[in-house]
């Protein structure tokens, strides 16, 4: 089940997934400042702890594959390669939100990098991947779909269903778990029937990998390795990035479920730090990966100024969004 | 010369279907899933797709509700038009958070960004000896549900029509459809018919009582119609057609002629389409009233299976007359 990664993303393409990963870091780290500070309305889902597992993953994709997410949803469009601004605006309810305003932190969507949609009923997600991919086989395109989902999502009906519609249908699907231990305060250690969620990938007879989810490297090997075989006809594949959060399942609560000794632990394998002293002893200058960190600040600086002075969205806008086709002649 | 032949009168079930087959020939990006939907099994012999569209476009899926809307809804956001069958409107419970939190709302949350143009196609089978899991009427249910359209056409023409209209629109359409209505006939114009979503019809004019009647409730309120008449009371027959968004001008515009008003819904009692028409026509018409608005629905019980018991258990052409003598009681006699 366990394999290292068999090829790397060039050069380039690691210092790309640097860039995201310090991307995340630092809007979620603003996302903390506004919801602590009152300027935010709603939840906030912090990916932080997680950027290596949601970076590699994406960057294993072309920009035209398919990607579906979860409720903790900001890592996942910024790691497809959505730009920053228009999200932030979106979490602050803001007429030049990704959304319009309408959907907020746990909705995030940016249908221009493939973002289909990130969603907060836990395991939704899943089918509408396996329709990107089964549109893609219509099509007759390559294109790939990847579904993020945790520990939690794997537990529902929809997780079991969609494996079994995708192997049945060979569609180009990759069902991406990002094991964080808990759904909300439960262990999946109690709430599931394996230790290893890849292990389900047997009974729908598909590959199931598991991979250390705090080296963006790896995870990214996975995710290629799965792109390839989807990609080839070859069906759907099974990924499980074994990661963990470092705050708590959303801002504003302090919860003890999770002893100090294993958050501890954890944080002893910070993603962007792994990345970093693979990048460095890889040849890249240290100087390089500051200039990188200086220009991730001012852009998320400037993502938030942004935000801030956005107007919020008309009255009339739901009214406006909800159809494509209105309906004339009666009462909405 | 030729001799005018009688017009020819379609079949309600098959007008559907030449519906769905007309369209894929249109639009390449129509397809159809579902469980069984490459077998005639429930569409009847004309329902035959696999033969002249193919595997891909036609497709059997697993039992998996949850799964193929959930399909279906990803596809038709990425460039598909799905029709996804759901053969007993009760199947579409399984599915139900698909088509409420993915469906419904991915568009709206989206802010726009994409949309879902998928029809999604389920009969209501009362009245068959199926008990309670398999003869619900589930559409009032869904029409809380802000972000679908609802369509439940009563005729052939009606049903022809508003299928070719809700594959070509760009949002979800849940088409229900009544078990009950499957083997009635009618004619369709010739052509390329179309019937706009969100427009309700005139069934029979009438100048005393407003009788709605809503999918298979329209047959038991036609015919209460045509027995009033015969006791001196006219009765406008109107067909909603659409129930999400309720084309409700047609509706109140009726009742400030006749004054009187009774909903017949096959649905249950309790938030039925009955209900929402009876609050609306209270709210907005309610100076032209000349008396209570009632509803002839399903009593708030589960279907009952023995024969003895379904029998009746829905809106009845006897109900109907009963509840409209009820309420043209106060009128002067012609």
């Amino acid at each position: 089940m366990r394999t290292g990664p068999a090829a790397l993303p060039t050069p380039e393409r690691q210092l790309e997934m640097y860039r995201r990963m310090l991307r995340i870091r630092r809007f979620e780290e603003t996302v903390a400042e506004l919801m602590s500070g009152g300027q935010m309305v709603g939840s906030a889902h912090l990916a932080i702890g997680q950027e290596g597992a949601i970076v590699g993953a994406c960057l294993a994709l072309r920009d035209d594959d398919y990607m579906v997410g979860t409720h903790r949803s900001h890592g996942h469009p910024l790691g497809k390669g959505a730009d920053p601004r228009p999200l932030m605006a979106e979490l602050l309810g803001k007429a030049t939100g990704v959304n319009q305003g309408l959907g907020g932190s746990m909705h995030l969507a940016d249908f221009g990098v493939g973002s289909l949609g990130e969603t907060s009923i836990v395991g939704s997600g899943l089918p509408i991947a396996c329709g990107g991919a089964l549109s893609a086989q219509l099509r007759g395109s390559d294109q790939v779909a990847l579904a993020f989902f945790g520990d939690g999502a794997a537990n529902e009906g929809t997780f079991h269903e969609s494996l079994n519609l995708a192997a049945a249908w060979r569609l180009p699907v990759i069902f991406y778990c990002e094991n964080n231990g808990y759904a909300i305060t439960t262990s999946a250690t109690l709430a599931c029937s394996v230790a290893d969620i890849a292990v389900r990938a047997q009974g729908y007879g598909i590959p199931g990998e598991v991979v250390d989810g705090q080296d963006a490297l790896a995870c990214w090997a996975a995710v290629d390795r799965a792109a390839a075989r989807g990609r080839a006809g070859l069906g759907p594949s099974l990924v499980e990035a074994k990661t963990y959060r470092f705050r708590e399942h959303s801002e504003g609560r302090k919860l003890v479920y999770r002893t100090d000794e294993e958050i501890a632990v954890w944080l002893q394998r910070d993603p962007i730090d792994l990345l970093r002293a693979h990048l460095l002893g890889a040849g890249v200058a240290a100087a390089d990966l500051e200039r990188i960190g200086g220009e991730v600040d001012e852009e998320i600086e400037a993502s938030l100024e942004f935000a801030k002075a956005s107007p919020y969205p008309d009255p009339d806008l739901p009214a406006r969004v909800v159809f494509a086709t209105p309906v004339g002649g009666g009462d909405a | 010369m030729t001799v005018a032949s009688e017009p020819k009168r379609h079949l309600y079930l098959h007008a559907v279907i030449e519906a769905i087959k007309e369209e894929m020939r249109r639009d390449e990006r129509v397809f159809v899933m579902g469980e069984d939907v490459e077998s005639p099994l429930f569409w009847g012999p004309t329902g035959t797709f696999k033969e002249e569209f193919g595997g891909s476009r036609v497709r059997n899926t697993p039992m998996s509700e949850a799964a193929f809307v959930g399909a279906g809804i990803g596809a038709a956001m990425t460039g598909m038009r799905p029709l996804v069958e759901m053969t007993v409107a009760s199947f579409l419970y399984v599915a139900f958070d698909q088509v409420v939190s993915m469906g419904a709302k991915s568009r709206f949350m989206f802010g726009g960004q994409a949309s879902v143009p998928m029809v999604i196609r389920a009969t209501s089978m009362y009245g068959r000896g199926l008990a309670a899991q398999h003869s619900d009427r589930p559409y009032p249910a869904f029409m809380g549900i802000p972000g679908l359209k609802i369509v439940a056409p009563t005729t052939s023409a009606d049903v022809f029509g508003l299928m070719k209209s809700a594959i070509r629109d760009d949002d979800l359409v849940l088409f229900m459809e009544d078990v009950n209505l499957h083997g009635t006939r009618g004619e369709i114009p010739e052509g390329d018919h179309l019937v706009p979503i969100g427009r309700a019809a005139v069934r029979r004019p009438g100048t005393d009582v407003t009788a709605v009647g809503v999918s298979g409730g329209i047959l038991a309120a036609l015919a209460a119609a045509e027995t009033l008449a015969g006791e001196g009371v006219s009765v406008e027959v109107i067909d909603p057609r659409t129930l999400a968004p309720l084309d409700t001008r047609t509706i109140i515009d009726s009742v400030a002629r006749t004054g009187r008003l009774v909903v017949v819904d096959p649905a249950h009692r309790v938030c039925s389409v009955a209900s929402e028409i009876a609050a609306v026509v209270a709210e907005e018409a309610f100076d032209s009233l000349r008396g209570p608005i009632v509803r002839v629905t399903t009593a708030q019980l589960p279907v009952p299976f023995s024969p003895s018991l379904e029998k009746g258990f829905y809106p009845t052409a006897e109900k109907v007359a009963e509840a409209i003598r009820r309420v043209a009681g106060g009128m002067a006699p012609p």
